[in-house]
């Protein structure tokens, strides 16, 4: 499997009177073509600031990528100008939003942003685009998609306006799409509707998938890599099953333990991770993760660990993987 | 936690030898909106029906947990327990007496005994006033530690039984995190020593990490003041790991209702059967192995919903006779109770 997307050293900063909010601080990540990578992290953990910034949406100011290199299919997006990068967006590289009623224009008809972006980026005529919308529209399960192209926004429900936004990322055939919380605005059954388009979709036309999501759950249903984000950086990464079950940084291991699981009996105490994610204003001293961390030493205060292999394409940045996998190994 | 504040939050005698009867006894609830044609026009245009029909009981120390995705209810039926609503018809029966029937003065006396814990803590704190007085004004409202300095030594000692430092007291909601507001709110909704607490998506908005801290509270809490939870949310993991029951809603109405392990292991109705495959459960090698069923359709609206059972259009077990009779819950095994009769 080919690389498609190759993240380097990115950092995205914001300037604002608290400071500056270093909210992605050197992540480092590739993507195969076809395959589907699942970013896991909490709330503030720079998760959608990176992969805003695959796109260049990061509004300047009061944000900037600060440096870093991301390559895409051979090319370094930060080098493109601005009509360059128009191009690679919603052609290439297409992006689902979480909230599906504000990113698609309120005031204008579903047939029309469809159509639209197809005249753009593919030059068809609007008798071509209308016909490859209807298609789209049905491809993504929609029912009567001729009248659909002709209603707006809120004539449909939440997961209904979410399927459109599926049918535009696809619609210009992209080799990449970003989801960033697709489905955390809508319920369960509705969530599981769309993961499973998705996933269907992306599989069958060989589309490479980034998920970003806080739902553990969703990562392990739907990802074949994962990367595990905290305080800007990335702690953790592999293929979904080592991440799971053989986790070799402390803050995947706490992930895991706080969250309760249906599959098992009622009865365990959940076992939460102490204290707050830290305040990214802020200068951090050493690993984000050692106010909070188990198996913290002495080393931890000053130094930044990196991401360095643990064997099997697997990574971690903790100086105290080996200790964590051996204890691990020893309890199970 | 502080033995002051074990004297003040323990429970008497009295009340625990009442263990044999429910605490809170819901019957029949019903709860009807109108919606009006327009703003001058008196006419009805439609009558939502948002809980229609609905029993459950609530036994001391109990957590029973309420779930259903969104417009399913829950949400209703918890305002209703409280007398947010004015309820359409049925009973609410507390602690013995029917709320129904009370008058105000007497109604707000029971309201010191049942309390609420919001979703977003964000806008369910003032932001402009302190900790210290979000916390003590149910206390002021309702006439308990009329002097100020009572008023915040007891304010101390729920904060730290909530896991805070009675220094926040001082402190305004937006120089907090999310998590340690919720806990401001938890503080709040103990301040006046309930019985009863609707936990209303009290856990959604937090960050798992964080999220996790909350429920070993809200379980903690239960355990040492010996409280009762209706919870409601949408997060089915976290129902099942802190509900000793659970009921199940749709578009107003109960389907099913069951020991929460039981459920869990053993969902009957088609729908929850449905709910519970949709929630992906975090661990690759169990994904794998399980079904991805999807269940088809979406939640018709409440304004026109179907006739018969609410669920037939999407129902895999529908026949004929679906489109016009109502199931009623039926108890299949002891305290499993499914309102399916293809089940």
């Amino acid at each position: 499997m080919s690389v498609l997307l190759q993240i380097e050293d990115l950092r995205t900063q914001f300037y604002t009177s608290a400071g500056t909010v270093r909210a992605v601080d050197g992540i480092s990540y590739t993507v195969n073509e076809g395959e589907t990578v699942g970013i896991v992290g909490e709330s503030g953990c720079g998760k959608s600031v990176g992969a805003l910034s695959i796109l260049r949406l990061i509004p300047d100011p009061p944000g900037r990528i600060a440096s870093g290199s991301i390559r895409f299919a051979g090319t370094n997006l930060l080098t493109l100008n601005d009509a360059e990068i128009r191009k690679v967006r919603g052609g290439q590289i297409a992006m689902v939003f979480q909230e599906p009623m504000t990113s698609l224009n309120p005031v204008l008809t579903i047939g029309l942003q469809l159509c639209e972006t197809m005249e753009l980026h593919l030059k068809m005529t609007p008798e071509q685009a209308r016909s490859r919308a209807t298609e789209l529209l049905g491809m993504v399960g929609i029912s009567e998609p001729e009248r659909r192209l002709q209603q707006y926004p809120h004539h449909l429900s939440g997961g209904m306006r979410q399927r459109v936004m599926i049918a535009l990322a696809l619609s210009c055939k992209p080799k990449l799409i970003i989801a960033d919380e697709p489905t955390t605005a809508l319920d369960v059954t509705i969530q599981a509707q769309i993961l499973e388009l998705m996933k269907d979709l992306t599989r069958r036309l060989g589309v490479a998938l980034i998920i970003i999501t806080h739902n553990l759950g969703v990562v392990a249903r739907y990802s074949d890599r994962v990367y595990v984000m905290y305080a800007g950086k990335i702690v953790e990464g592999g293929n979904a099953s080592d991440i799971y079950h053989r986790p070799v940084h402390p803050y995947t291991l706490g992930l895991l333990r706080s969250v309760p699981r249906m599959d098992r009996p009622r009865g365990d105490r959940l076992i939460p991770i102490d204290g707050q994610p830290p305040d990214l204003t802020r200068e951090i001293e050493g690993c984000a993760y050692r106010p909070r961390c188990s198996f913290a030493v002495a080393r931890c205060e000053k130094e930044v660990p990196p991401l360095e292999s643990a064997g099997g394409g697997h990574t971690s940045a903790c100086f105290e993987k080996a200790r964590l996998e051996r204890l691990l190994k020893e309890a199970s | 936690m502080s033995a002051v504040a074990g004297a003040t939050l323990r429970r008497d005698a009295s009340q625990a030898a009442q263990a044999g009867q429910p605490l809170l006894e819901v019957r029949n609830l019903k709860m009807h909106f109108t919606m009006t044609k327009g703003i001058l026009s008196r006419g009805t245009a439609a009558k939502i029906k948002a809980v229609d029909d609905v029993s459950f009981t609530i036994a001391r120390g109990e957590t029973l947990g309420l779930v259903g995705e969104s417009g399913c209810g829950k949400t209703t039926t918890g305002r209703c327990i409280l007398h947010l609503e004015k309820l359409t018809s049925g009973e609410i029966i507390f602690e013995g007496q029917n709320l129904t029937k009370l008058g105000r003065k007497a109604l707000n006396e029971k309201r010191e005994r049942m309390q609420v814990i919001f979703q977003d803590p964000f806008s369910s704190l003032n932001p402009r006033m302190k900790v210290g007085d979000i916390i003590g004004e149910p206390m002021k409202v309702h006439g308990i530690y009329p002097k100020q300095k009572e008023r915040d030594e007891r304010v101390a000692e729920l904060l730290l039984v909530c896991g805070l430092n009675p220094k926040f007291m001082d402190r305004y909601p937006h120089e907090m995190s999310g998590g340690q507001r919720q806990r401001v709110g938890i503080a709040r909704a103990l301040a006046l020593n309930p019985q009863f607490i609707v936990c209303d998506e009290a856990v959604s908005a937090l960050d798992v990490s964080i999220q996790a801290q909350v429920i070993n509270l809200l379980e903690s809490l239960r355990e040492q003041f010996h409280l009762s939870y209706l919870f409601i949310a949408h997060d089915l993991s976290v129902v099942h790991h802190l509900c000793h029951r659970v009921a199940v809603m749709y578009l107003g109405r109960l389907v099913e209702l069951a020991d929460s392990d039981e459920l869990f292991s053993n969902p009957l109705h088609p729908y929850t059967q449905a709910l519970l495959a949709a929630v992906p459960i975090p661990d690759p090698d169990v994904e794998r192995q399980r079904a991805h069923r999807v269940m088809k359709g979406e939640i018709p609206s409440p304004i026109n919903p179907p006739s018969g059972c609410v669920f037939h259009p999407r129902c895999p077990l529908a026949v004929g006779s679906c489109q016009h009779e109502v199931p009623q819950l039926r108890e299949l095994k002891p305290g499993h109770w499914v309102s399916c009769p293809r089940v």
